[in-house]
């Protein structure tokens, strides 16, 4: 692809690894888990959310070998790390364990694809990173899983946009506290349903329609993010918005802050405008982006002074998914040398503690 | 700045007591008020879960020295609204609980006491009201048959949905709507109303009003989604869709990303003629209060152009507390030909009243 | 506060008791008079925000929080909210709570002289 030369030693902070099917975890399973998959006949579970033969699941050339795209090392090394590709990927499993309503055998089964990651695609490639899968539905056991793998190579905390209710709500505080400790970020990526209808009006009938409703569905959870004070009880905290988009945070921001003026006795410990807070704790991948389909510098300025800081972007290709046109390049295209090396290595450098080289003698 | 003539998208009457609305009932519905009364998806027998910023979510100047509910009486509406500003219309959007009801039947005819409660109290009171016809919208044939009844009624100027519905609102189900809206030439606005049967976001019940509030932007969002992509527009080519106290900044982020994602996925709604974005610009109305106050007050005008000069129509909201001062509410210089589009051009086109 | 070279009489002290309050026109400005308890304060009754009757607001207490979850309520009556769009000013000096610095309403001294209450405009 021609946008290689202009991401060339990036850091790709959205790349999905695949299970290529269920028997591959078992040998990370407690054998209990594993005969209880097999006696009960269970198929899996990768994420309806990506129906297999729609062009955005998977782009062309993505569907190499047996298993689902983003299933074979090899395959995802060469299309995304090898050549001029990035000099790390972040890599985020969306194999869809934290939908499973049984909270024993969700940790159990999070805890066997966090395994099957390290064996799998962490000894695969150095330059792999890796996301810890835990599920919602047990907060604490969600947070042992976060002791138990951050580092050597788990970078971040993944969970899914779509929980039983809101994330910013007390019950989950153990896995931003385990997250906190460990100095790691949470990502919040769509991909993952089942707890509530994938639209806040209902269930949609289209595929599109979920996919369009990913970006709202974000903005329903930091809104609860910061109303509820996570980040008031976790100062160190960082959140991910992975895949859903960009150029809706500012009018999020505009109404949160007005509605802050109004009804801030209701969180008193929101103690700053929400947009001050979303500045200081959030970043957003890149891929998509949601911008008109031809942006200039003076578009670009306007979209950056709103957002706040170009610090809250992260390069993102979002392999093996495939979205229509190429709005990060263009932004890459319209930033300043000093930005474009914040947003292809300077912020993932950051956020996931990558070594120092990283950030500082890249992007010339 | 000064505004001239303008027409308020949005003004709430209120009904005071179900006293009030007896002698629009029949004696079994008259009964059955008396013996079990509302039953919506509130847990409680009056107010909300989420309680609004001030008492009836209302200014709490508004209480008419009368006694009654904010927005109950006419008179005292005129002198805090009508005329204190250069009202030409005022559209009335009464948000008593008859489209919630879980009893179909007495859903609507709560609807149609409702809506003959408003031509005879209002409607004929002032000629510069104008109203909405209230429908039980989950019940799709009972809102259509309400709709063919009111628009006898010269007056009514829309047809009331809200945006939380029990399924989104492109769906089949609601169609028997939007086709008695076009037969009576009535676009359909959805006013932020309060009870519904699920939670405002796509990830279950908040814990504050501020999120409920700030989370009406995504739920208007997500009706659009749906009225686009199950090709409502399509089938009713000439339905105009009012969006009413959802926001208008995020227009056009979601733009780019329906259109990105149509050009993409496209082929799964192979029947949809343009490109969702068309549909957005020429369907879709939307009212200006609560004002998008961005951070730097001059991006206001951009935005608004980026938006759409022939989208926004400006609404005070009266008497809700989040009220809209026609005056004041901009807070930056709108060019002057933008402005009368907001304040009353536009209003004019969407509810065909005399220019 | 402001160069006052007018002293207007505008109530009997007893008119206003501790946690009332009583609004005056004078001149065309419309002022908000408050009993405090320990003193009298006013400010003038126009939100500047959108130009609500900022004085006719309910009178609440200063709600902080030290950490989610927990409340400290505090000068019961002294946090004056606006009518319209709830946004919050000190009665003591006029100034936002969510922005104090750049965002206050206009406030007047206010003596208490042989059983009158006196606004200094």
């Amino acid at each position: 692809m021609g946008t290689m030369s202009a991401t060339a030693d990036a850091v790709d902070c959205d790349v999905h690894n695949a299970v290529p099917r269920l028997s591959a975890l078992f040998p990370f399973l407690p054998d209990s888990w594993v005969d209880y998959c097999r006696e009960t006949g269970v198929e899996g579970f990768d994420p309806a959310f990506y129906p297999p033969g729609a062009p955005l699941s998977a782009r062309p050339g993505s569907r190499a070998g047996e298993g689902p795209p983003g299933s074979d090392p090899d395959v995802v090394r060469a299309h995304v790390l090898d050549g001029a590709g990035a000099r790390y990927a972040i890599l985020n499993c969306l194999y869809a364990v934290q939908a499973l309503h049984n909270p024993d055998w969700a940790a159990s089964m999070a805890r066997a694809l966090n395994d099957w990651q390290a064996a799998t695609w962490l000894a695969a490639d150095t330059r792999f990173r890796a996301s810890i899968v835990v599920s919602t539905r047990d907060p604490h056991a969600a947070a042992q899983e976060i002791e138990r793998r951050a580092g050597r190579g788990f970078v971040q905390v993944l969970l899914p946009a779509s929980a039983p209710a809101p994330l910013g709500q007390r019950s989950y505080w153990p896995i931003y506290a385990a997250a906190e400790a460990a100095d790691v970020p949470v990502a919040l990526h769509p991909g993952v349903g089942g707890a509530n209808p994938l639209s806040p009006v209902g269930w949609p009938s289209h595929y599109i329609e979920d996919y369009a409703c990913a970006a709202l569905t974000l903005q329903s959870q930091i809104t609860s993010m910061v109303a509820e004070g996570v980040f008031a009880a976790h100062p160190g905290l960082q959140v991910v918005l992975l895949e859903s988009g960009v150029t809706w945070l500012p009018s999020l921001m505009w109404r949160f802050d007005k509605n802050w003026k109004a009804l801030r006795r209701e969180v008193p410990w929101v103690e700053r405008p929400p947009s001050h807070v979303i500045r200081e704790h959030v970043l957003l991948s890149t891929t998509p982006f949601d911008a008109p389909p031809a942006i200039d510098r003076a578009w670009v300025d306007r979209f950056l002074t709103q957002l706040g800081s170009v610090r809250m972007l992260l390069h993102a290709g979002d392999y093996p998914h495939w979205h229509h046109g190429d709005a990060p390049t263009a932004l890459l295209e319209q930033l300043s040398p000093a930005e474009r090396e914040l947003v292809l290595h300077g912020n993932a450098a950051r956020v996931y503690r990558l070594p120092e080289e990283i950030g500082c003698a890249r992007g010339h | 700045m000064r505004t001239g003539a303008l027409i308020d998208c949005d003004v709430h009457n209120a009904v005071s007591s179900d006293a009030e609305l007896q002698p629009y009932l029949s004696t079994r519905w008259r009964r059955h008020m008396e013996l079990i009364g509302s039953r919506t998806f509130s847990p409680f027998t009056k107010g909300y879960a989420y309680p609004k910023a001030a008492r009836f979510a209302s200014r709490r100047d508004a209480w008419p020295p009368t006694g009654g509910l904010p927005g109950s009486d006419l008179e005292f509406m005129k002198e805090q609204l009508l005329d204190a500003y250069p009202v030409k219309h005022a559209v009335l959007n009464c948000l008593y609980r008859a489209p919630e009801q879980r009893h179909d039947a007495y859903g609507a005819a709560l609807a149609t006491a409702v809506n003959n409660w408003q031509v005879d109290q209002w409607l004929e009171r002032d000629d510069r009201l104008r109203a909405s016809i209230t429908v039980p919208f989950e019940f799709p044939d009972l809102a259509a048959a309400e709709i063919d009844r009111a628009t006898t009624c010269p007056g009514f100027v829309q047809v009331l949905l809200y945006p939380r519905t029990a399924a989104p609102l492109g769906r089949r189900e609601y169609w028997p709507i939007y086709e008695a809206a076009c037969r009576a030439g009535l676009p359909i606005g959805i006013h932020a109303a309060s009870t519904t049967p699920g939670p405002i976001t796509a990830t279950g019940w908040p814990s504050y009003y501020i999120e409920d509030h700030t989370g009406l932007a995504v739920a208007f969002q997500a009706q659009v989604i749906s009225l686009i992509f199950n090709g409502v527009f399509d089938r009713f080519p000439e339905l105009r869709v009012v969006l009413l106290e959802g926001g208008f900044a995020w227009v056009p982020a979601l733009a780019h990303r329906l259109d990105a994602l149509h050009a993409r996925l496209g082929e799964e709604v192979p029947d949809l003629r343009y490109p969702p974005s068309h549909y957005l610009r020429s369907h879709i109305r939307i009212t200006t209060q609560p004002m998008e106050e961005p951070e730097r007050p001059g991006d206001l005008v951009p935005l608004i152009r980026e938006v759409g000069a022939d989208l926004l129509m400006f609404s005070t909201d009266y008497p809700h507390w989040d009220f809209d001062n026609p005056h004041r509410a901009f807070r930056t210089r709108v060019p002057a030909t933008l402005h009368r589009q907001i304040m009353h051009d536009n209003a004019c086109a969407t509810y065909r009243l005399a220019a | 506060m402001t160069g006052s070279n007018r002293h207007v009489v505008v109530a009997a002290a007893d008119e206003i008791p501790p946690g009332g309050r009583k609004i005056v026109h004078i001149d065309g400005r419309s002022v908000g008079v408050f009993n405090l308890g320990d003193r009298y304060v006013a400010l003038r009754n126009t939100c500047p925000h959108e130009g609500a009757p900022l004085c006719e607001g309910a009178l609440s207490g200063a709600l902080t929080s030290p950490r989610p979850g927990e409340y400290h309520y505090e000068r019961r009556g002294e946090i004056l909210r606006c009518p319209w769009h709830q946004w919050e000013f000190d009665l003591r000096t006029g100034r936002s709570w969510v922005d104090p610095e750049r965002l206050r309403v206009r406030s007047y001294s206010v003596t208490c002289e042989n059983d009158h209450v006196v606004l200094h405009l």
